[in-house]
Formats: structure tokens, C-alpha cells, sequence
């Protein structure tokens, strides 16, 4: 079980939350000039890193915000959270990007 | 190398079990081969079998990082069924089944494939009339599929809890006769044994840490822990680290890897002699020849590369045990763990070519890698010996990606995603 630091809720067991998979991907832009292998890329290409993992998660049965969390993908080790909108908070963190 | 049969099992019972060789070498890697599989589970050995059956390419290395089928060939919950919804799915997993059908005989290894029948149960009125499009549809591709009545599951399920006032009440649901249980360490065993036979080194303990490229950008070889290894095709067949090895060679993949566990109870008396799997609750169950039921649920949620499991999941799977057969409420879970699945957006699998010349994919299988082995061999097989995807293996190139052609299969990989 892991337990997740919501930033308005405070350390919460996982099964209150539901992850939304990578985060930190902009859209293609403008769209109308943006070509079917980078628009595919954008919807379904994803890092998949075994390691750190920079990541979106809703407090689904809370406050139902959203959130990033950057966690390792081997040993489930949350190592830090942050809003959306902030940049990942430690070069650390980078690595994963 | 010993063929197996009732006759040589007599004779070396009498001679004491001293005639037996090993069933595969241990060879070192050569400098160079024509072939390099990278993946020593199901796929990866079915690939080599394949080459070197159909293909006559015998000058093949398979290498595996860990042991042979320690992956998720040897931590699946050992299902087989073709019953999938679109035409291009149905095609592949049925010609697997095919292949299963007729594999004990063709690889000289008994994979213990047990055509049991698999019940796929509907618990509310809108699983019915899903299951009843499913099976339109299935019917339409040739797979053998059909509704069966609350009774009909009352009797091939008795353990299964049909009353009126059940948790999950049974409203119906259908059937594919066909399908069953394989012993998933032997479909690893067998083909690796029937690949060695033909030649191909199958070199265990032997890590891919890179790829080489020659000034075309085309693959040139592979550096592994045991030395660089000259090739100019790649056939990867490595599941959950397939964006990892992807990530090597410089591209990536639309995959993201979760963890799917899988549970054994203790031994019991026979109780299920069938596959049963519920669309309320994704629960999938099966009872071993040893007596153990082997089930399993839905993914862990969240993207991971740790072979374990964690504590919701086993929680709400067993809970989905104790409501749906209430009679297996107090039976002990003997193990859990997990494997690591690569799931693509529309849970089908990719096959073929790469964005790196001279390197393919057998990838994106998912939660149901095992059911598809002989084909996903046999196709990459195909591509890497004639240079040609294999046209059951087309609709699932990595450029539907970008053609927006996806086989969206998230209902009948029949797991909760």
C-alpha cells in the first residue's frame, strides 16, 4: 500500500487515488500543422522509464484535484509530490523526464 | 539428444534414469549470428523454433537475462482462448490456438494443454447483452463461441454462487469449448529443447546492455554482459522491458508496463474443471492438476517494473473469490506475485517493424501474452527470416499508431484495464 502525500489532503493510503499515467506532455501545436507520427506520438508514445517516473494522480475519493508525483517505478518510492503547473522539484527528478 | 516417449520413459525406468541427457545446451556466444533474439520466455524461444523449423535459419542466439520462461511465461495464470471481438484478433489468437492444439506433438514436449472450456459469466443485464454482441461478433469470425443459460453454468460451475440473492447474481453468460490451461513452464521448456535440437544457442544469464548501428543507422550487434555479439537482425520479445530496450536502441514505444499479479491457493480436492471468469469483477480461475486454483484479477494501476504485487489488488481479488464462491471463503492463498505487462492504448499487441532498421517487435500483449505464444513466434519468425510482416501480423505495426487504425481490444483481453 502506498501512502500519498495529496497536497491539500495530507498522507492518504493509495486506493483513495487514481493515476492519470505520465506527466509533463505538451500538446503538439498548432494543430493544424501538426503531422499524424507527432499527433500519434503525442496520444499513445509514452518514456515507460524503469526508474523514476514523473507522474499525474487524482484524489478520486478526496478532494478530486490533481497532482504530479515523481516516483521510482521499481521500488514504488513516492519521492516527491507537487502541483500542476510546477516543475518537477529536483534535478533528480529530471532524470526521468 | 533423448526423444521422449512411453517406450523410452520404460526403458530408462528399468535402466534406472541414467540414459537422460540434458534438454538443451549451454553454449557460449559465438561472435556473430544471423539472428539474435533478445527474450528466453515463450516468444522469444517460440521465434527461434519457428526460424529455425519453417525458415531453415539455424545460425540464431537467444539471450536471456535471466532464466529461461522466468518472466512472464512462467507468472501467468496459464489461460488460452481465442475469444476476441475484432476480425484481425481473432485471426492471430485463434491460429495460437491452432498451433497449441498440436504443440505437445510437434515439439516432442507434453505441455499438458487441457481443452477444458472457458465460462465467461454476465452478472447484470447490460453484461448480458454485451456478451450477446461479443459473441455476434465471434460467431461472425469463426471462433467457436456460444451463450449458455444460468443452468448450464449452475452445473459446469457449482461452486460458482448462482443464487438469486448472490453479490454478483448470474444472469447468463457464454462459452468457448475450445480454450483451456497449458503448463506454462512447459511451453518455455519444449520450445527451447525443440529450438536447441535444430541449433539455435540458447544462452541464459546474458544481458542486453546496447545496440550497435552501423553508419546507416541499421542494427550491427548487440553488447551483453557476456561480450558484443555482430548481428543484423534484432527480434526483441521482451514484454515489460520492451520501452526499456527500446530506450537502447533510441526510439520508444506506445507501452506503458503495470504489474499483473496472480495468486495459488492450497491444494484442494477438485472443485472446477473448467475456466471461469466473471465480467463483474474480472476475476479468472482455474484449478491446476496439483489441486491449487490459479486466479487472478485486474492490474495493479499504475506504471511499475517490481515483480510483486501489492495489497489492494490482492485484497480485492481474494474479495471477489469469497463473494463469487463463497465455499472457497476460508481456502489459504498459498503464493502471489506478479509479472510485468506491457499495455498498449488499445490493449493489441505490436508486432513487426521498428524505427531502426534490422530490429522487430514482438510486444504489447499485455495481460494475455501467454495464450498468443506459438503465434507471436511464428509471425515474428516470418518477418525476421523473409523481411515481410506476416499477414496476420500487419494490422499490428507500430504505424497504426499514426494511421489511427487501432484494434481496440479492451473488453476482450477481458481484464479490468
Amino acid at each position: 500500500m502506498l501512502l500519498i502525500e495529496c497536497p491539500w489532503c495530507g498522507p492518504r493510503d493509495e486506493i483513495e487515488f487514481h493515476c492519470g499515467g505520465q506527466s509533463h506532455i505538451a500538446r503538439p501545436e498548432p494543430y493544424d500543422q501538426v503531422s499524424d507520427e507527432t499527433w500519434g506520438d503525442y496520444l499513445f508514445t509514452r518514456i515507460n522509464p524503469k526508474g523514476l517516473h514523473l507522474e499525474r494522480w487524482v484524489h478520486v475519493f478526496g478532494c478530486r484535484q490533481w497532482f504530479n508525483v515523481a516516483r521510482d517505478t521499481v521500488t514504488h518510492e513516492v519521492k516527491a509530490v507537487y502541483r500542476m503547473g510546477e516543475a518537477a522539484p529536483s534535478t533528480e527528478a529530471e532524470a526521468g523526464r | 539428444m533423448t526423444n521422449y516417449s512411453a517406450w523410452r520413459l520404460l526403458v530408462e525406468g528399468l535402466k534406472g534414469q541414467t540414459g537422460w541427457s540434458p534438454a538443451w545446451r549451454a553454449p557460449d556466444p559465438k561472435p556473430r549470428y544471423d539472428v539474435v533474439i533478445v527474450g528466453g520466455g515463450g516468444h522469444g524461444l517460440a521465434t527461434a523454433y519457428y526460424l529455425a523449423k519453417v525458415h531453415g535459419v539455424r545460425n540464431v542466439a537467444v539471450l536471456e537475462r535471466g532464466w529461461l520462461g522466468g518472466g512472464n511465461t512462467g507468472r501467468n495464470t496459464t489461460v488460452i482462448r481465442s475469444n476476441y471481438y475484432y476480425p484481425e484478433s481473432a485471426r492471430i489468437y485463434d491460429f495460437a490456438l491452432e498451433l497449441y492444439e498440436g504443440l505437445s506433438r510437434d515439439l516432442n514436449y507434453n505441455v499438458m494443454f487441457s481443452q477444458r472450456g472457458m465460462f465467461l459469466t454476465a452478472h447484470s443485464r447490460h453484461d448480458l447483452e454485451g456478451a450477446a454482441r461479443w459473441v455476434g461478433a465471434m460467431q461472425l469470425n469463426g471462433i467457436d463461441t456460444e451463450m449458455v443459460s444460468v443452468d448450464e453454468i449452475k452445473r459446469r460451475i457449482p461452486i460458482l454462487d448462482t443464487s438469486p440473492n448472490a453479490r454478483f447474481p448470474v444472469w447468463g453468460g457464454f462459452t468457448q469449448k475450445r480454450a483451456g490451461t497449458a503448463r506454462h513452464d512447459a511451453v518455455a521448456w519444449g520450445y527451447a529443447r525443440a529450438a536447441d535440437r535444430l541449433g539455435v544457442d540458447i544462452i541464459q544469464n546474458c544481458e542486453v546492455r546496447g545496440f550497435f548501428k552501423n553508419e546507416s543507422g541499421r542494427i550491427s550487434g548487440v553488447e551483453t554482459s557476456r561480450g558484443t555479439i555482430a548481428t543484423d537482425i534484432v527480434g526483441l520479445a521482451v514484454a515489460g522491458h520492451s520501452s526499456v530496450m527500446a530506450e537502447l536502441a533510441g526510439f520508444r514505444l506506445p507501452l506503458t508496463s503495470y504489474a499483473l499479479q496472480a495468486f495459488v491457493s492450497e491444494p484442494l480436492k477438485p472443485v472446477l474443471d473448467t475456466v471461469a471468469l466473471s465480467l463483474a469483477t474480472g476475476l479468472y480461475i482455474s484449478q491446476s492438476d496439483k489441486g491449487g486454483l490459479v486466479f487472478g484479477g485486474a492490474l495493479d494501476h499504475y506504471p511499475s517494473y517490481a515483480q510483486r504485487g501489492n495489497s489492494p489488488t490482492v485484497r480485492s481479488v481474494a474479495a471477489a473469490v469469497a463473494d463469487q464462491m463463497p465455499s472457497l471463503g476460508r481456502v489459504r492463498i498459498a503464493r502471489h506475485w506478479a509479472g510485468i505487462v506491457d499495455v498498449t492504448h488499445d490493449s493489441s499487441p505490436i508486432l513487426g517493424e521498428t524505427p531502426v532498421p534490422g530490429l522487430y517487435v514482438n510486444c504489447g500483449w499485455g495481460t494475455g501474452g501467454f495464450k498468443a505464444i506459438p503465434a507471436g513466434g511464428y509471425v515474428l519468425a516470418h518477418h525476421l527470416a523473409t523481411g515481410r510482416a506476416h499477414e496476420l501480423a500487419e494490422p499490428f505495426s507500430l504505424k497504426r499508431f499514426a494511421t489511427g487504425a487501432l484494434i481496440d481490444e479492451a473488453a476482450a483481453s477481458g481484464i479490468a484495464h
